[in-house]
């Protein structure tokens, strides 16, 4: 074990859209590395189990578990955490939607679950809020009951449903 | 002074109305700055050695093989903590006969439960001081072990603290009326025992803390994950021998609390006394397995009860013999006799009878300590009243609804003395319940349930009605000589741009505390919340209090905050009208402009008005005063607890061949006083109502015989997730406290209060055709099978 930590190895990969080189001890989860290294402290670590979703970040466009693969795995991945996310645009609607339906409480399993949220949303179409729950499923949250972020999610499914609609349906 | 909280068209009409909270933004940005976020220079790591006996003598301590790791800085043991730290005994004076022992922050000679800090060890990064930790060789001498409870006070038993000769911490008894006499005379009496499991509150963010001593300060700044900074000010400075203005306690983000971050924990007190030790700074987070066997637990108690009715279904009187076991110690400050203590209080809230007798004892084993959680004491209380409540309905054939309105206290009965001596100054039992029969369609519900029923098919209905003590006086702790404010203060400055500053004895985690304090001093002032901005959770910053802790956020600091507001712009308007020649009371301010009241019309802007004040002083009359800052403190001082009331109710499915508890749907309808902003009233009731479930269906925290805990991972001990959860409708009754303008009483934990009965009445509701019942939390599938004859052995 001792002789594994100690070990280092040379990644490159990118984080939010920026080239990321660095020398890791082997046995460093990457939701370490993202917060100890890179100042990337949005992901949390809660139960380093796998088990809360509290690290969710998407790893080469999966909702992965920071905790559970290690720094060196991403080796050449693309790896974004909610900082990046945020800078994009790409979850402002959801974001938005979490603040106006009050889906947050202490916020701390918040980044990983809009990770994890995302995650379902991007498949496109309406989930129903079952769907939604069983998505979430995996992400644990101590503070709201996960009635109001299921409120979210549905509400920013239902209006990214709609937008595609007129998009696609033009004139018809 | 008269606001019209009321009447929606008043002018500022912030308090009563959904405004967004301030701090969300940041939070889905991950932008929030939690302790295991902030890295200081020079910060070392502890990692804790911890006892994996759950009672041994400590013998010698080897450090050698750890301080051989790269990175180790220093290895401490209970002696060397103890040379700069004082123990602590978690007592109060007016709770008699309660006894602790002195508690170190490392153990010195003896552990008593597995996972008790033993030793620590300083590295530069958390990785090495945790493999270090690993190999400290601590001597070990194995103790006899008491685990369990009814047993404890046996003479066979072994005594844990030979000291206090014997394992009994605590005994209450509380004899009101004629019980014995009751029960000889009534028509029916119904009985049970009742279990509430082991809880723990599994925050998301594990305990934290961050300490800098700076020599040459000669002050102490802890950043730490607290529900209660100056508590943790006064607690840090006296063990450590510092003056109390030279500890600094700042509570930025936290994630979850529930009460468990209202305690002092012995390995973050270790953790500040090894940073004055080395003069830098150290942090120390726990992990997931410490959580589990060193956040306090909750909720361990065994209920012997019985309840006796008149033929008309009218409570003659509730018999309740409770025993609870907390592990070895106390928890200082608050101590660990409250969670009884408030059984004994609580039992029979609702309603109205006189004669009442409550027991609790309180006694020590060797497992984590249990002490204050989200609506201590309220679960267990409600369980034992509604399950009582009914099965003497069932007994009589009565309606649940029924035999509840024929006991609860009247609307126009207030003020009331309960028979367990709890002063009520105006609760809504039947109104709530009325508004809850209607929310849920409760003769349809009924229906459903006997068509499911035809199908095979077992649903049941559960309602509880629940009292919640909020907004404690000194009478909780104060004057049992623990230093925890029961007080609380506001300062509200307004800044020359006009906009507004108020710094707040309360702390945020989660509920909302800053968006209700900004909506109320935004009203108060007569700005928009958005130009008020918040400051909480620095003892060097704000004015003295509390914290948040008893639904106290709203009731208490909410009330010091509306009249800092109200006096803010009784000093604005002073200068104002000096400036436009005219009198305050002719003039108002609205939208951040000082107005015409009759008309609206603007007459000068607040940002002029800072302009003039801060910079063009010399034009204002001599000798007016300029300060647009104001404080005020707020307490209670009419009765020792303001009470809120609520009632919710269940509907679930049992399937009777697995055991499997399916919840359909939650109602609760709550009055906890004026409500200051309900979308975050309605989601502390949806989050409470959550936690509440966990204790009913999943929660427990199991140990062996020899005191080790068999289940801490989050993977084991399982909580509510959100395929499990049902949709919740949540209603209000309104019933302001007269105590304070606001008239807010608090709101934070009426959900878990009530959630478990009901859940329970409703399991019990679809099982009492089949001729089974269950009493004991959680109901595991294993337990209804069981209850339904399904599981022998
Ligand atoms: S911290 Fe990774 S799943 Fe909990
Ligand atoms: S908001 Fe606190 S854990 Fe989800």
């Amino acid at each position: 074990m001792t002789e594994i930590v100690r070990d280092r190895i040379d990644v490159a990969l990118t984080v939010n859209g920026e080239p990321v080189e660095a020398r890791v001890p082997a046995g460093q989860h990457l939701i370490d590395f993202l917060r100890l290294e890179l100042g990337l402290t949005g992901a949390h670590a809660s139960c380093e189990h796998g088990v809360c979703g509290a690290c969710t970040i998407r790893v080469d466009g999966d909702a992965v578990r920071g905790c559970l693969m290690l720094a060196a795995q991403a080796d050449g991945a693309e790896v974004w955490t909610v900082e990046g996310l945020t800078d994009t645009g790409e979850i402002a609607d959801l974001q938005a939607a979490f603040v106006a339906r009050n889906a947050l409480q202490c916020g701390f399993c918040t980044p990983g679950m809009l990770v994890a949220a995302q995650e379902l949303l991007a498949r496109g179409g309406a989930p129903s809020r079952g769907e939604i729950r069983e998505h979430l499923s995996g992400n644990y949250c101590r503070c709201t009951g996960y009635e109001a972020i299921v409120d979210a999610v549905e509400a920013v499914a239902m209006a990214r449903a709609g937008a595609a609609a007129q998009e696609g349906g033009g004139g018809a | 002074m008269t606001i019209a909280f009321g009447n929606p068209d008043r002018p500022n009409s912030y308090i009563g109305k959904t405004v967004p909270r301030p701090n969300a933004p940041r939070l889905v940005q991950g932008r929030g700055r939690f302790v295991d976020d902030i890295t200081l220079p020079r910060m070392a790591h502890v990692a804790f050695v911890r006892s994996p006996y759950a009672h041994a003598r400590i013998g010698g301590i080897d450090a050698a093989a750890a301080k051989a790791v790269k990175g180790v800085l220093r290895v401490f043991t209970g002696a060397d903590i103890a040379e700069v730290c004082t123990p602590w005994v978690a007592v109060l004076a007016h709770l008699k006969g309660l006894k602790s022992p002195p508690q170190h922050a490392l153990a010195t000679d003896r552990a008593t439960w597995v996972g008790e800090p033993v030793a620590a060890v300083l590295a530069t990064t958390r990785a090495a001081a945790e493999e270090a930790a690993s190999l400290v060789e601590v001597a070990y001498e194995a103790l006899p072990v008491v685990t369990d409870m009814m047993s404890a006070l046996d003479e066979t038993t072994p005594v844990i603290h030979p000291d206090l000769g014997d394992n009994l911490a605590f005994r209450r008894l509380h004899d009101e009326g004629d019980v014995e006499g009751a029960f000889a005379g009534a028509h029916a009496v119904v009985s049970a025992r009742f279990r509430t499991a082991r809880h723990t509150g599994v925050t998301l963010e594990p305990r934290s803390i961050l300490v800098d001593w700076n020599p040459a300060e000669g002050q102490l700044v802890a950043w730490h994950a607290t529900q209660a900074p100056h508590m943790m000010q006064t607690v840090l400075a006296k063990h450590l021998a510092l003056p109390e203005s030279r500890v600094r306690v700042i509570c930025g983000d936290v994630g979850g609390s529930y009460g468990i971050k209202v305690h002092v924990y012995p390995d973050e007190v270790a953790t500040a006394a090894i940073a004055k030790i080395m003069g830098r700074p150290v942090k120390f987070v726990a992990d997931r397995l410490e959580s589990f066997t060193t956040d306090i637990h909750a909720r361990d108690h065994i209920v012997d009860a019985r309840l006796a009715v008149d033929e008309a279904g009218r409570i003659l009187a509730f018999d309740v013999d409770d025993w609870t076991a907390i592990g070895p110690y106390s928890v200082y400050p608050r101590t660990s006799a409250i969670e009884g203590n408030q059984v004994v209080n609580l039992c029979g809230g609702p309603y109205d009878f006189a004669n009442y007798r409550a027991r609790t004892t309180v006694v020590f084993q060797n497992k984590t300590p249990t002490c204050q959680y989200r609506a201590v004491g309220h679960p267990i209380a409600v369980a034992i009243t509604e399950g009582l409540v009914d099965m003497a309905a069932a007994e009589l054939g009565m309606d649940p609804v029924e035999i509840r309105r024929r006991n609860l206290y009247a609307d126009d009965a207030y003020p009331a003395t309960s028979p367990a001596k709890m002063r009520f100054e105006g609760l809504s039992h039947h109104a709530s319940l009325d508004k809850l029969v209607a929310l849920m369609d409760y003769d349809a519900l009924r229906a459903d349930q006997a068509a499911a029923r035809k199908r095979g098919v077992h649903r049941g209905i559960g309602i509880a009605s629940f009292i919640e003590l909020t907004n404690p006086s000194p009478f909780m702790y104060g004057i049992g000589g623990a230093r925890i404010s029961a007080q609380d203060g506001c300062t509200v400055r307004m800044d020359p741009d006009g906009s507004v500053v108020a710094l707040s004895g309360v702390t945020e985690q989660g509920q909302g505390t800053e968006a209700m304090l900004a909506q109320i001093v935004a009203e108060g002032v007569g700005v928009s919340p958005s130009e008020v901005r918040v400051v909480t959770g620095d003892t060097q910053v704000t004015p003295y209090g509390g914290g948040t802790w008893a639904s106290r956020g709203a009731g208490i600091g909410g009330e010091a905050a509306l009249q800092a507001a109200r006096a803010l712009r009784d000093s604005i308007l002073e200068v104002a009208a000096a400036m436009l020649q005219s009198e305050p009371g002719r003039l108002d301010i609205r939208a951040g402009a000082v107005v015409d009241p009759d008309t609206g019309e603007e007459r000068l802007s607040l940002a002029e008005l800072g302009r003039i004040v801060y910079f063009r002083g010399d034009t204002l009359p001599k000798g007016l005063p300029r300060e647009l800052v104001q404080t005020r403190h707020f307490i209670t001082s009419e009765y020792p607890f303001a009470f809120t009331n609520g009632v919710q109710a269940s509907y679930l499915e049992v399937d009777v061949e697995t055991g499997v508890v399916t919840l359909l749907k939650h109602w609760c309808v709550e009055d906890c006083g004026r409500i200051v902003n309900p979308q975050l009233v309605d989601e502390q009731i949806r989050g409470g109502i959550v936690q509440g479930l966990g204790g009913a269906l999943y929660e427990e925290i199991h140990y062996d015989e020899e005191g080790q805990l068999l289940n801490g991972s989050m993977a084991d001990y399982l909580v509510p997730m959100a395929a499990e959860t049902p949709d919740m409708i949540v209603g209000h009754v309104e019933t302001p406290t007269k105590e304070s303008l606001l008239g807010a009483k608090g709101a934070g934990e009426a959900g878990t209060a009530g959630a478990p009965a009901a859940v329970m009445n409703a399991i019990n509701d679809a099982l009492r055709p089949l001729g089974a019942q269950v009493t004991e939390m959680p109901f595991t599938p294993e337990r209804i099978l069981r209850a339904l004859g399904a599981i022998e052995d």
